[in-house]
């Protein structure tokens, strides 16, 4: 006679004999949040620069783009790319929609980190820059980026920690992730306490690290009195 | 176009998703106000109480700081016996987001002098009534715009029920999506869920954004 505790010993033992379900998830998952967060730097950096631009249209598309990836739950844009551009005839794997919904999404909220870490850098290293002959490019890429990059790395970090747990998401549309794999376990066995408990282990590993460092290294930065960029709008 | 909007926007289709709209709203005001009662209380514990209560208070924080949302929700609402799924799922929200509310005032409480607590002590007050009548407050004021844009965040987060199969605003889109065949329509109730989502969250995210220059002016 089987214990019906939800957390009984069979239950683990069935659940490591099909520990392949949660390996293939894991592995999707990191390489879904490992790209979408690529994509994500990428257009959070793009969006940064325009957004403190001196071209009124060019800081109105940031602000355009940052705002309606912002207030649009991730969860419709993922369902939209999943059934609405099927429907028009775009059919995309969950794998890349995995990988474009959440890394469009982030990078709204990274554009806004970037925005903040350069205006938190002083304005005369601009006029200083721009008076010793630098071009806009070259104040950019010389002097603004790498004195905010510090700053930056700690909201950045916790940027990735929400993006790893938002791939989550993947599961409502069956996307194969972690979270999937977990749940189409415990579905199909029953065995939900401990597929549950070993999915949010998974996670856990995977995010815990990066939140310690990130504020390990905001604590070391306010010590040093360097610069520490503050962002309290952007806490997704 | 025009009869993709008849066909989509009928009068129960309508009073449908109003209804799903209210079922949000009101978890979205639940989860707050029960999260920043409960976030507090963890936040001042782990801040003020190094010992026992603190690490618990700790260990909490970052088990819900470092694991996914749907995955509390799943948890939830398979493992916690009785009660409806809405309100399982919504606790797994509550428990979920009184985390970050309680990481939110620590850091507030973090950025208020020390030499606040040693006037108020020297005055007279007990360490409470400091909590309560001195710290407390300028917390507060401080964190308010971190507080709404949780709002903002919690109110997109109810949209993850909607994988459960809770009847909130989205949910109830996805079953007017599954009465329409044209593309347009579909077109048509997505930008609309877009639309409403957007108009709620941007509306706040424009009054953090009024509070926080109000304030720095002030400073």
């Amino acid at each position: 006679m089987k214990s019906t505790n939800p957390f009984a010993l069979w239950r683990w033992e069935d659940l490591f004999q099909n520990f392949d379900n949660f390996s293939s998830g894991f592995l999707r998952t990191l390489q879904v949040a490992i790209l979408a967060l690529a994509l994500s730097l990428v257009i959070g950096i793009v969006i940064g620069i325009l957004s403190t631009a001196h071209n009124m249209i060019l800081r109105s598309v940031a602000r355009v783009y940052v705002e309606i990836f912002q207030n649009i739950p991730l969860v419709i844009q993922i369902f939209f790319m999943y059934n609405g551009l099927a429907m028009a005839g775009l059919v995309l794997s969950e794998f890349t929609i995995g990988v474009v919904g959440v890394g469009l999404y982030h990078g709204a909220y990274i554009g806004e980190v970037v925005r903040a870490g350069i205006l938190s850098v002083p304005k005369g290293q601009q006029e200083a820059a721009y008076a010793q002959g630098f071009s806009y490019t070259q104040t950019m890429r010389y002097i603004i980026l790498p004195q905010m990059v510090k700053g930056i790395l700690p909201p950045l970090t916790n940027q990735a920690v929400n993006l790893i747990k938002n791939t989550s998401v993947l599961a409502i549309i069956a996307g194969a992730d972690l979270m999937y794999a977990a749940d189409s376990y415990a579905s199909f066995s029953l065995n939900y306490g401990p597929s549950y408990v070993i999915a949010g282990l998974l996670y856990f590993i995977l995010c815990f690290p990066l939140a310690t460092f990130s504020r390990k290294y905001e604590e070391k930065l306010k010590k040093n009195d360097s610069l520490v960029v503050d962002i309290p709008e952007v806490m997704e | 176009m025009i009869n993709s909007i008849q066909t989509v926007f009928t009068r129960p289709n309508v009073l449908f998703l109003l209804d799903g709209l209210k079922t949000t709203l009101l978890i979205s005001l639940c989860v707050v106000i029960l999260s920043i009662v409960f976030g507090t209380l963890l936040g001042l514990i782990r801040n003020y109480e190094k010992k026992f209560f603190g690490k618990i208070a700790g260990f909490y924080i970052e088990l819900f700081r470092n694991t996914p949302l749907l995955l509390w929700m799943l948890g939830c609402a398979f493992l916690i016996p009785g009660s409806t799924i809405l309100v399982k799922a919504s606790i797994a929200l509550f428990l979920y987001t009184a985390a970050v509310v309680a990481e939110i005032v620590r850091g507030g409480l973090n950025s208020i002098p020390k030499g606040q607590f040693e006037a108020a002590h020297s005055q007279g007050f007990s360490f409470f009534q400091t909590l309560v009548y001195i710290i407390l407050p300028q917390t507060f004021k401080k964190i308010i715009p971190s507080l709404l844009s949780q709002v903002i965040t919690t109110i997109k987060d109810t949209s993850f029920l909607a994988g459960l199969g809770i009847m909130e605003f989205t949910r109830s889109g996805q079953v007017i999506l599954g009465k329409v065949t044209k593309t347009s329509e579909v077109f048509l109730i997505y930008g609309f869920l877009a639309v409403v989502y957007f108009i709620i969250c941007f509306a706040l995210s424009v009054l953090v954004r009024n509070w926080h220059e109000k304030n720095s002016e002030n400073v």
